[in-house]
């Protein structure tokens, strides 16, 4: 090949990899097959880099019906019915065009799930920015994206038809040359009726479904595979445009489709488009197949083979359809005014052959391409800067007066009510909400085919990760599974979305290999095995990589939709109780950040033992009505915890806690949590039995916020925490 | 009662608003915009929410060419009773079954949120279950929701008592989300047999989803 350099440069292969490829092929390739195997090994793909840590994850329980290395994960919900869930990122587009980068997002999402059958019935996301509140072009460009990124999340969200009922939201300069955009989708399918990306049974028809293929996204999954650098925002034209109402109609088709016995396996055209569907639904069942590229729907003349293997259209997918019921398939589309043309069928040889008005342009075998993309046992090396941030405590730095510290931590946008993001979700849709975006903690769904409430929450704290990334990855996930248990439900088990930096820079890679450590021994010993995940690399930009940031999608399962429990007060003279203990640990915690610009010192050991305990404590006690409302304690301690009450319940409060440093009030310690309790005896009977400290640290009621020395009015503090959040993303509008 | 419930592509409500009048006891059918009649002894139609044709160039714009909108034009002049609720309302405003226009909301982003709503008039099937200054709490979810008249036709409103609901704060107060002409919320026609509102009274049946202030407003149609 002429100018392999250049061209191996441009496909982001390695001269190992083409080697490999010379081996495989046992020729040279040609530009075609080139672009495929580029696609395929693509980081975004292949996870090449990241694989060898994902192997060994907990993923199985007798609740676990399926488990990574599909579409979606899928859990045992009860009554014949499951849940399907699965996050993923779509950082990089967002960056370059927040609108079209959020929305296409969410539509992918939405589609990894409803391709195994389920209808979508809940969306989360769970999203990073940069300094949002100075004056100068950093934070205007994020208040920018913040804007664009919302917009685009309501904008296909709405349209489907798909409640948004949380998420969440932080904001760190790490991340001002990198956003993060994480979305969630949770669909109900019955347990019996699950589709899989599956090609197989020689002779059955391939048959394309969906909008017509164009230019946009040409080489999306190479481009979301690099670091960002000043020259490639041009990238633009490599964004997808997303169409909601032409995926609302795949929806309803497809879920059309789902009630008939027409179909093998049927995936969505994700990354990497027909090229990663098609290798993928093969090489999952070792078939082969051939594809008729001239008969794919064109969005506009003149395209090319490549085009159409690597283009990434929104709202297309992938059917294998039984022998004699493709014409079936084809008028349920029809129907619904979508495209649907066969472009070929399943084959004996293994191979992928692709053909181009009857002449064969590419030739590969599948599972080479598919399964066995190269695995790198990339370098690692503990950074640097760990070292000098370990040894700080918070009695570095000079005292501030309490009540000026909650004044100040209740002003961070980290803290303050997001309504004016979730407002613009539909969050009611559906008619199954019952803890909605803003009510604290997890967000809760009631199942109307059996009456139980399937909870979810989405946590990751990017400064915990920063300072010690095993013990910040696993405190992630106790911390969804801790949202969760205090709305009453059983965490079940997590999908997660691992967003890290530059996998050749041996630092990045060492927090990425501690990060899966911290999610595998949490997992296991939390027993919420991971079903569903995705990893997105090269969050860098000019050399700086973004926080660690394994963001984690807790699912847990209530039994009882009616005893779902608030995280709000409730009674004017209820108590309040504080399970579990509390020491000076501000490691990474939002004071220091807030009072003092640092993110140092070290995490404490998360307690399983203990975090399990608070669990069941909190479960089992809301099982026998002993308690009005539970909330956990995480960023900016007990102070902010109590706050945040205050505001959603707009009443009072007044706590007295036994401390040893007068701070710590604000302290971040693992495994605690807030009750309302309302019959004590009951509850701390439970508690004496389960084994866990509990405290009455005070009363429900009134019209002020008394928290040891600090105190503010009901009013003062729903001003700010209501308010704060607009009047800082809205500055230049 | 049997209640035919319309299906364009886009809608995404038909499914809640099935659910919403089944448990009020309710016979519903889900009709494709591609019929050209609706079910035989159709006693109400309901034009349900979403984003019929993906409400890309005017909210609701497309959506009166669906072979089902001219049975459902027909249904309505010879009395039978319509009701559209969000891009329902945008679709019975298209269609010139109900006065006025609708507007991008004046914040320019799409609201959702628990809204109440004070019942401004109930000498009308649909509202007759509440009472005149009735607070009720529904859900309002939409991106084009600021409605507009003409001052003539404002005060026609009026005076033939087509002011439905209005927009306001949980003690009855005028607050108006969306910028809608007098915060009005929802209208019905000289003769009082199509209705069109922007909340989602089938969002509010039961008390576990926040309200069951919708329930009082459905059961109108009910004998």
């Amino acid at each position: 090949m002429e100018n392999l350099e250049a061209v191996l440069k441009k496909h982001k292969l390695s001269k190992e990899e083409y080697a490999n490829i010379l081996t495989i092929l046992g020729r040279e390739p040609n530009m075609l097959e080139i672009g495929i195997f580029s696609a395929m090994w693509s980081e975004h793909c292949s996870y090449k880099s990241s694989k060898k840590y994902l192997n060994g994850f907990p993923t199985k329980a007798p609740w676990v019906i399926q488990g990574p290395g599909e579409n979606a994960g899928v859990i045992d919900v009860g009554d014949g019915m499951a849940a399907v869930f699965k996050m993923e990122s779509h950082n990089h587009p967002s960056f370059i065009e927040p609108y079209q980068g959020a929305a296409t997002g969410v539509g992918g999402i939405l589609r990894d799930v409803f391709t195994m059958g389920a209808r979508p019935v809940a969306n989360m996301n769970s999203l990073r920015f940069g300094n949002v509140t100075n004056n100068d072009d950093t934070s205007r460009h994020q208040r920018f994206l913040v804007r664009g990124v919302v917009a685009g999340i309501g904008g296909y969200g709405n349209c489907m038809g798909v409640p948004t009922i949380g998420g969440e939201t932080f904001f760190d300069e790490s991340y001002n040359g990198n956003i993060l955009v994480n979305a969630f989708t949770l669909g109900l399918a019955k347990s019996d009726e699950i589709f899989y990306g599956r090609a197989e049974g020689i002779g059955n028809p391939v048959v394309y479904v969906g909008s017509k293929t164009g230019r946009d996204g040409l080489g999306g999954a190479v481009m979301a595979s690099d670091s960002f650098t000043e020259a490639n925002k041009s990238l633009r034209p490599t964004v997808q445009v997303g169409d909601p109402f032409a995926e609302k109609l795949l929806l309803e088709a497809c879920l059309e489709l789902f009630k008939t016995d027409y179909i093998v396996g049927i995936q969505d055209m994700g990354a990497a488009g027909l090229t990663s569907s098609s290798f993928e639904m093969a090489g999952r069942s070792g078939s082969g197949m051939i594809m008729h590229l001239d008969k794919v729907p064109a969005r506009e003349e003149g395209m090319q083979p490549f085009e159409f293997m690597l283009s990434e259209s929104q709202e297309r997918m992938l059917i294998c359809a039984k022998k004699g019921y493709e014409d079936k398939v084809v008028e349920i589309f029809r129907k619904w005014d979508l495209n649907a043309e066969i472009i070929g069928e399943v084959t004996a040889t293994g191979n992928m052959e692709l053909f181009w008005h009857g002449e064969r342009v590419a030739n590969m075998p599948v599972q080479p391409v598919s399964e066995q993309a190269p695995i790198y046992d990339r370098p690692v090396k503990e950074p640097a800067y760990l070292a000098s941030i370990q040894n700080t405590t918070i009695n570095d730095f000079a005292k501030i007066e309490n009540q000026k510290a909650f004044d100040a931590l209740l002003n961070s946008v980290e803290v303050s009510d997001k309504t004016w993001i979730f407002n613009q979700y539909d969050s009611t849709v559906q008619t199954n909400t019952i803890k909605a975006p803003g009510s604290l903690d997890a967000s809760v769904i009631r199942i109307k085919e059996n009456g139980k409430a399937l909870s979810m929450s989405s946590d990751c704290n990017p400064r915990y990760n920063y300072i010690d990334p095993k013990m910040g990855a696993a405190a992630a996930v106790a911390e969804s599974g801790r949202n969760v248990a205090m709305s009453g439900a059983r965490p079940l088990a997590i999908t997660d979305c691992l967003n890290y930096g530059n996998p050749e820079n041996p630092e990045v890679m060492w927090q990425f290999a501690q990060g899966c450590y911290g999610i595998k021994e949490a997992c296991a010993k939390l027993n919420t095995p991971v079903v569903s995940g995705n990893v997105s690399l090269y969050n860098e930009t000019n050399g700086v990589g973004v926080f660690p940031t394994p963001a984690i999608v807790m699912v847990g399962l209530n039994d009882d939709a009616n005893k779902t429990l608030p995280s709000s007060f409730q009674k004017e003279g209820a108590s309040i109780y504080l399970i579990g203990e509390t020491k000076s640990d501000f490691g990474g915690s939002l004071y220091m950040k807030e009072l003092y610009g640092k993110v140092e010192g070290t995490l404490a050991e998360l307690d399983y033992d203990k975090e399990l305990k608070l669990w069941e404590l909190v479960i089992e006690a809301n099982k026998k009505g002993f308690l009005n409302a539970a909330k956990d304690v995480n960023v900016g301690g007990i102070a902010i915890a109590l706050a945040k009450m205050v505001a959603k319940s707009k009443k009072g409060v007044t706590c007295k806690l036994t401390c040893n440093d007068a701070r710590d009030i604000f302290a971040e310690s693992f495994s605690r949590a807030l009750v309302e309790v309302s019959d004590e005896a009951g509850f701390e009977a439970m508690a004496k039995t389960i084994g866990l400290n509990v405290v009455k640290i005070g009363t429900v009621g009134g019209n002020m916020f008394t928290c040891n020395d600090v105190s503010k009015s009901v009013e003062a503090i729903c001003e700010r925490y209501f308010n704060r959040f607009a009047e800082v993303i809205e500055q230049d509008i | 009662m049997l209640v035919a419930v319309a299906v364009f592509p886009g809608t995404n409500c038909e499914i809640d608003t099935k659910y919403a009048f089944e448990k009020l006891g309710q016979e519903v059918v889900l009709v494709f915009h591609k019929e050209e009649k609706l079910p035989e002894g159709t006693d109400l139609v309901v034009l349900p929410g979403g984003f019929s044709y993906g409400d890309y160039l005017r909210s609701a714009a497309i959506a009166k060419f669906s072979p089902i909108m001219k049975a459902v034009i027909a249904f309505a002049q010879q009395g039978g009773k319509v009701l559209g609720i969000c891009n329902g309302f945008q679709m019975l405003v298209e269609a010139r079954l109900l006065p006025g226009a609708m507007k991008r909301n004046e914040n320019v982003h799409f609201i959702s949120q628990f809204h109440h709503l004070k019942v401004v008039h109930n000498d009308n099937t649909f509202l007759r279950r509440c009472s005149v200054g009735e607070v009720l709490n529904i859900p309002i979810a939409h991106g084009e929701g600021s409605f507009y008249i003409d001052p003539e036709g404002l005060k026609e409103l009026y005076a033939k008592h087509q002011v439905l609901l209005t927009y306001c704060d949980e003690k009855g107060t005028p607050q108006n989300p969306n910028g809608s002409i007098d915060a009005i919320a929802g209208i019905c026609n000289e003769a009082k047999n199509v209705f069109g509102l922007m909340p989602h009274p089938e969002r509010a049946i039961e008390a576990i989803l926040g309200s069951d202030d919708g329930v009082k407003m459905l059961r109108g149609f009910l004998d």
